[in-house]
């Protein structure tokens, strides 16, 4: 079996509380990445998916615990915590966060805050760190001469594609972004999601995409994983996703989302709320919720089995499939 | 157009959360939890509870010669006599209330006059604001001590002078702290809400926009009281006291002028130099730990040198 | 322009309202032309009771500054604003005092749409108050009748709570409920879900759909086309500060005419992935609305500008290929 370019596999993270107890924000989270993949990370606020995300580069806080492996290339980089994950940031896993505005030192010209990771891996020096900067702005649309400019004189759209440019500086083979197009205008969010589109191909980059934004994954992903209260609930390729779901929370989560051209069809809302991270979960996490729930759904946790061909869903409708052997 | 989904089951399930997160304004509570703001608490506590039991504590005139001159602590006189001869420790009593009610009291009226400045300028804006501001910039800018003391020259130096000139020099910095408190609130979107059903200036003031300035301004005025403390002992040390009551800076100046430093009489002077001491720092450190409840500072854990922990792997659940 | 034949309760025509930008010290003393935001730039619509209008566009078109000079909570420099029959421009604050109660909005964020201090029954009745309307008695029942029009049934559950002990979704109920006790006739809904979760979205708009179908004129304002396609009956597309496209909903969604509409419709992502289309990106940003481009303020970023667009600025009028009258688009190749 082939080994994937990124494997999370049984990824728990617990936040200490201020009062004491503990929040369990992700809670055997797993997945798979293939190289030159696009993955989105799909789910609503509070789902943990920002959590996973920060956890697979190591940039969690000092009160959190987490445990599971994220094997990049079959090594564990999570191993030893900090010491063996900082070894891959940037160098082969980089992220682009949201609200780029927060991503850049307002007192530091655009292109050295490029530079500098350039240095700090060995990658490039001098001259030559110039040079590879100034070649990644043209390549994600920024004019050179623009390099030697400051944070606030770029607009919106701009910024984020230097946060692009700024997380290839080390030429990663995987690139996180967090909700990369939340704060942009609709042909802004093209223009970057193009952006990203192209660039995956280009540099043969994994992408994982992390957002809310379901109409966004299903235009530019390949496959992706729906997350419920710190859990994966279903994971396949998009069109499964959409066509077959076979978790309720994903079949739900598509019919709350309006489309342009859906005409009369009923915009569902989901009822409730999702549970209370910092108490023990009984049952379906999402049963209370959920239009479909039967017997042992409130006393039994699910398990994520496959259903189909690279297709996983972790819901007790699918207790009677029987296992497909996966390739 | 499109059909609709009740909301009202929608909500109803969702239930209320009422454990969530702490109002934000009861820093009250929180405050009250930490270690600096109780003992800050305890210190004035304890000199508030002296004054007030100082009828009970002190019988007869504290200003009573009841020993010679400079008489070192004993067991009889604790802290000794001072240079008339009187009880330090009935002196340090007596003047607990004056010192307790003159910062109280300046502070009072600084918060006042600088929270209705800061409110004013803030809300109105415009030429309101320049013209307040332009104000209380006037003030910063005269020197505390030369005006105090021409103050009390002019005006006589009765107690009630002394909490106005001390109320009056130290308004500038509330004002100028509620005034950026009150820009920030007046943009918030609650208020706009409440202008745009119709409320008027009067009310967006003293419903929405004085209930979030208020624990600012407390917590201003609690350090205020350290500040007034301050001055008065530093007036009355001056010799610009009100020369009919005791005030621990009274006694400061007593001792200086009766060379209490020649005698080696160390109780003359320290005991009520460390009650100031003790309650300003006691001012300060509740103060202090209020302003801080109510601004949370940027939490950097990411540049803290502790990291994040591994636990152990859990075994594998059964993934497929 | 109303879908029913009586007389539109709100009408707009040639709006303009513009925000003074600073030169700072140096542009002053270099005399240099005080510069101006041309937020909303010659704006005309009419909206009816019982009817949703959308006004969408990108940041910086124009919508928001619109709703609020429509209310009248920024000041315009030009053009009428007429409620039920009635010029409000001219009116001073005290004048506008009772039309306030006839007109509310609804704003984007829940999390800072309510008084921290106020308990939900008191920023409700907040409203009545400040009206001076009813007796206390009978401003806790109308308190109950608005919590359960936004739909926070049982009442008794909500009115004592505080803001931070509840979820966004009802935070924004309690927002719309505090702006339905004064029952008002016209609403105007600044991008009343954006902050909120996906699956407590519907609920939120169906609430505003209902009011519409019980007579409430609903203005609302959004950059999400996909809702707007949803819910409104109308459409109108704004463009630094012009209305470039509108009509009926489903007109203007499926047959676009005006080149913006298209391409920004051909951009936004769709649910269903085999439905990739060919997005049509447009190159460039917006520009500011401080420097609006002569002739058609589109013609810079648009695919099919001719010379005679660096001209002609257009109006609105109907298009050839429309299949409804009421279908305008600002566009001379149209």
């Amino acid at each position: 079996m082939r080994t994937p370019l990124l494997a999370v596999e049984d990824l728990n993270v617990w936040f200490e509380l201020p009062g004491g107890g503990e929040l369990h924000a992700v809670r055997g989270t797993g997945f798979e990445l293939e190289a030159g993949e696009r993955f989105g990370l799909v789910g609503e606020s509070g789902c943990g998916k920002t959590t996973a995300m920060l956890s697979i580069m190591g940039l969690l806080p000092p009160n959190a615990s987490v445990s599971g492996e994220v094997r990049l290339e079959g090594e564990n980089i999570l191993a030893r915590g900090e010491e063996s994950v900082s070894r891959h940031r940037w160098n082969d896993i980089a992220m682009v966060f949201q609200g780029s505005m927060n991503a850049f030192n307002p007192v530091q010209t655009v292109g050295s805050q490029i530079e500098e990771p350039m240095h700090l891996h060995g990658v490039a020096e001098g001259k030559v760190a110039r040079r590879q900067t100034e070649a990644l702005l043209e390549r994600v649309g920024i004019p050179k001469d623009r390099a030697d400019r400051f944070p606030h004189e770029f607009s919106g759209g701009m910024r984020q594609r230097a946060a692009i440019a700024m997380a290839l500086a080390c030429e990663p083979k995987i690139l996180l972004a967090d909700e990369p197009t939340t704060a942009l205008d609709v042909m802004v969010q093209a223009q970057i999601l193009e952006l990203l589109v192209s660039l995956a191909a280009d540099f043969n980059l994994a992408l994982i995409l992390v957002t809310h934004d379901l109409p966004v994954v299903a235009q530019v992903c390949d496959r992706a994983a729906v997350m419920y209260a710190g859990e994966v609930a279903e994971s396949a390729s998009i069109d499964a996703l959409f066509h077959t779901p076979k978790h309720p929370y994903t079949r739900l989560l598509f019919a709350a989302t309006p489309d342009l051209h859906a005409g009369g069809e009923r915009v569902a809302s989901i009822p409730g709320a999702p549970p209370r991270l910092d108490q023990p979960i009984v049952g379906c996490p999402f049963q209370p919720r959920c239009d479909s729930a039967f017997a042992p759904c409130a006393t039994e946790t699910p398990i994520l089995k496959s259903v189909g061909e690279r297709h996983v869903a972790a819901c007790h409708l699918n207790d009677h499939v029987r296992e497909v052997a996966t390739a | 157009m499109s059909a609709s989904i009740q909301g009202g089951a929608a909500a109803a399930t969702e239930g209320v959360d009422v454990s969530a997160s702490r109002r934000p304004g009861s820093i009250r509570h929180v405050a009250l939890r930490e270690p600096t703001a109780i003992a800050g608490l305890a210190i004035i506590a304890f000199f508030v509870l002296i004054a007030l039991l100082e009828p009970i504590l002190v019988t007869g005139d504290p200003k009573e010669k009841v020993g010679p001159i400079f008489e070192p602590p004993s067991a009889s006189y604790p802290l000794g006599l001072d240079g008339g001869g009187a009880n330090m420790v009935d002196l340090l009593i007596a003047g607990t209330r004056v010192s307790l009610l003159v910062g109280f009291c300046a502070a009072l009226v600084s918060a006042f006059i600088g929270g209705t400045v800061g409110v004013l300028a803030g809300f109105y804006g415009g030429k309101t604001d320049v013209v307040l501001m332009r104000t209380t910039d006037y003030f910063l800018v005269i020197p505390d001590i030369p005006l105090m003391i021409v103050a009390a020259a002019l005006f006589g130096r009765s107690l009630t002078n002394i909490i106005i000139i001390i109320g009056v020099i130290y308004w500038t910095t509330t004002a100028r702290l509620i005034r950026a408190q009150v820009l920030s609130v007046r943009e918030r979107v609650y208020v706009k809400r409440a202008r745009a059903l119709g409320a008027g200036n009067r009310r967006l003031i003293f419903k929405h926009i004085l209930p979030q300035v208020a624990p600012l301004l407390v917590a201003n005025t609690v350090l205020l009281v350290a500040y007034a403390i301050f001055a008065e002992t530093f007036i009355s040390f001056l010799g610009l006291g009100d020369p009919s009551v005791i005030s621990w800076g009274r006694l400061i100046e007593n001792a200086f002028n009766d060379d209490a430093i020649l005698n080696n009489a160390w109780w003359a002077i320290i005991p009520p130099g460390l009650c100031v001491t003790l309650v300003v720092l006691g001012a300060t450190l509740f103060g202090q730990s209020l302003e801080d409840a109510l601004n949370p500072r940027l939490r950097v854990g990411h540049l803290s040198v502790r990291r994040f922990k591994v636990r152990p792997l859990r075994g594998k659940l059964d993934a497929e | 322009m109303s879908t029913n034949g009586s007389k539109p309760l709100l009408e707009v025509e040639g709006l303009v309202a513009s925000y003074p930008v600073g030169r700072g010290l140096v542009g002053a003393a270099k005399r240099e032309p005080k510069l101006e935001v041309h937020a909303v730039d010659g704006v005309s619509f009419s909206l009816s009771r019982g009817e949703m209008l959308a006004l969408v566009g990108e940041s910086g078109c124009g919508k928001t500054s619109t709703a609020q000079s429509v209310l009248r909570l920024i000041e315009t420099s030009g053009g009428s604003i007429r409620f039920d029959g009635e010029e409000i421009t001219g009116l001073s604050s005290k004048a506008l005092r009772p039309l306030r109660r006839r007109m509310q909005i609804v704003y984007q964020d829940p999390y800072e749409s309510l008084d921290p201090r106020f308990r939900v029954g008191a920023t409700i009745e907040e409203p009545l108050e400040v009206h001076k309307i009813g007796s206390k008695k009978e401003r806790r029942e109308e308190v109950k009748r608005a919590l359960e029009l936004a739909g926070l049934t049982p009442a008794e559950l909500y009115v004592d709570r505080y803001p931070h002990e509840l979820s966004g979704g009802q935070r924004q109920r309690v927002a719309i409920a505090a702006s339905l006790v004064l029952g008002p006739e016209l609403l105007v809904a600044d991008e009343p879900v954006s902050m909120l979760d996906v699956s407590v979205r519907a609920g939120i708009l169906s609430i505003l759909d209902e009011l519409r179908d019980k007579g409430l004129a609903v203005l609302m304002i959004t950059h999400d086309l996909s809702t707007a396609a949803h819910y409104a009956d109308r459409i109108a597309v704004m463009y630094l500060g012009r209305i470039v496209e509108e009509g009926p909903t489903r007109e203007v969604i499926e047959n676009p005419q005006h080149p913006y509409t298209q391409a920004l419709l051909s951009v936004v992502p769709k649910r269903d992935p085999r439905e990739r289309g060919t997005p049509q990106i447009l190159r460039g940003e917006t520009p500011n609305s401080i420097h609006i481009p002569p002739g058609c303020r589109f013609n810079p970023r648009c695919p099919i500008a001719i010379a005679e667009c660096k001209t002609v600025d257009p109006e609105l009028r109907r298009p050839a290929a429309s299949t409804d009258p009421q279908h305008l688009a600002a566009c001379i190749r149209v």
